[in-house]
């Protein structure tokens, strides 16, 4: 009896027609994708995207050159050399991030006692060279200029759960 | 069209060259066309299965997709490598492409319109399809690489193999409607079932024959699930492997245009060609080209709805299907056919 089943199974394609009625069922459904470069997903306010330095608001730079940032780097990404200024408070002479290296793993943030770098909720910062991406403290500031309502937004949100 | 030169003041030599050049660019340069527009279907319908959009940036929703691959491959360097058999390695494209446009010269897109109504135009279209399969192994053989070679032996063999079952499946159609002209195996098609309706593959005899003669059309065209000799995870891009630019992009075109071919096949055999599905005068009001292309593009629906549903099969399973399987059916079915013409006295 199961070979007949079995035999007449083979020869109507049984299990085809099946499979071809799931996949027509499934054409028929809403799309599951966003379409992307339009619509864009929500991101969380720990999304850890490209990195910015912060000012504070009368201007001053928030970072004071404690290295603990170029110290916790696990990818060895950041280089940063630093001098007194004039008025005798110590500030970085340069701050640069390899972002071909960096892994994205938000340590330098969570080391920064000042909240001076910060990751950031852009992640669409591809760029056509590999130079590019080599970041350095000027390009790191216009990004805290650029993003900087986004990241104390994000920031306030996150702070009740540290 | 010679008829419509000849009032034009040439002799009927002058008119049959010119009507028939005209011809071969009415059906040439709108193929190309429909190629480009059928790849991007393709590519919404897999992706409406995979619950996907698809292209939808490139000219509203995305129907110049297409043309900007096209543009990109167009202005891409021919790397020809310098191990390849350089001469063959250009030829192989070529006959491809040239060979998937050929056999469309004996396609009637409507009652009388076809470029050259010749008697034996189903074995015309055999003999073109089987030629179609020299490109693949020819591009294999010379880009002398190892996996465009791997895949150039399992065309051949997978092409072979399955234009036997289709060969007789032209048979059994052949037995039926008592001629080798496409246009008349159409013809013949006219209220074949209760006198009104026009579709070989709704008699209970033919039906099974037109379920594999789609599978076939499938193996035949290598399209998935029969796409062994492209088979991604095996052999990279099978015969295209070594291929760029223009090379390529003729390739692609010939692939598609060998599907339309198989599609419009399918339509023309079993599902009426350019009549409509029932034999009623009102719908003969519209065109027979419009029928076909309707019909055409429905066979391109299942053909890539097949591809969205289906997984590649391996290739010892391909070969049993072939020879195991569909070979002693599609024999067994000339001989229930041309037995039930015989014994009903259509022979007389």
């Amino acid at each position: 009896m199961t070979t007949i089943a079995h035999l007449i199974k083979t020869f109507t394609l049984w299990e085809f027609v099946k499979a071809h009625w799931l996949t027509l069922q499934y054409f028929f459904k809403p799309k599951a994708t966003i379409n992307y470069p339009f619509e864009k997903n929500p991101l969380s306010p720990r999304f850890r995207g490209e990195h910015a330095l912060r000012r504070y608001p009368n201007g001053e730079e928030r970072c004071i050159a404690c290295k603990l940032c170029e110290a916790v780097c696990p990818a060895l990404a950041i280089t940063i050399e630093s001098e007194p200024r004039e008025d005798g408070s110590r500030r970085t002479t340069r701050y640069d991030i390899d972002m071909t290296k960096c892994i994205y793993c938000g340590f330098c943030q969570e080391a920064c006692p000042v909240d001076a770098i910060v990751e950031g909720p852009n992640l669409e910062f591809a760029t056509e060279t590999r130079e590019e991406l080599f970041y350095d403290k000027a390009k790191l500031l216009d990004n805290g200029a650029k993003w900087e309502r986004a990241i104390a937004a994000n920031l306030a949100a996150d702070a009740p759960y540290r | 069209m010679t008829s419509f030169f000849q009032t034009l003041g040439m002799s009927y030599e002058a008119a049959w060259f010119t009507a028939t050049i005209a011809g071969i660019l009415l059906i040439a340069l709108p193929l190309m066309l429909a190629v480009a527009l059928i790849i991007y279907a393709e590519r919404k319908l897999w992706a409406a299965f995979a619950l996907r959009r698809g292209p939808n940036v490139v000219g509203p929703f995305g129907v110049l997709q297409s043309f900007a691959d096209g543009l990109k491959v167009f202005l891409q360097e021919t790397i020809i490598p310098s191990a390849s058999n350089r001469g063959l390695f250009l030829i192989a494209p070529i006959i491809t492409f040239t060979v998937a446009l050929m056999a469309w010269a004996v396609i009637p897109f409507a009652d009388g319109v076809v470029l050259s109504n010749i008697n034996v135009g189903l074995l015309y279209i055999l003999a073109i399809s089987s030629l179609g399969v020299y490109g693949v192994v020819i591009a294999g053989w010379a880009s002398n690489s190892k996996y465009p070679f791997y895949s150039a032996m399992r065309a051949a063999a997978q092409m072979i193999s399955y234009e036997v079952s289709i060969g007789f499946i032209l048979i059994c159609i052949v037995l039926w409607a008592g001629t080798f002209n496409v246009g008349g195996i159409v013809e013949g098609q006219r209220g074949h079932i209760f006198g009104f309706i026009n579709a070989y593959a709704f008699n209970p005899l033919l039906f099974p024959i037109a379920i594999m003669f789609l599978i076939s059309s499938m193996a035949e065209t290598a399209r998935a699930p029969f796409d062994l000799t492209e088979a991604e995870s095996e052999l990279v891009a099978g015969y295209q492997t070594e291929y760029s630019s223009m090379a390529f992009a003729l390739f692609w075109l010939g692939e598609y245009a060998n599907v339309l071919l198989m599609c419009a096949l399918n339509a023309i055999l079993f599902w009426g060609g350019y009549l409509p599905p029932v034999d009623w005068a009102p719908l003969y009001a519209v065109p027979g080209i419009i029928w076909f292309f309707v019909k055409i593009l429905l066979m391109f629906f299942v053909f890539a709805w097949v591809k969205a549903t289906v997984p590649r099969y391996r290739y010892d399973q391909l070969m049993r299907l072939g020879w195991k399987v569909f070979l002693p059916i599609s024999l067994f079915w000339v001989f229930l056919v041309s037995g039930y013409l015989m014994f009903t006295g259509h022979f007389a």
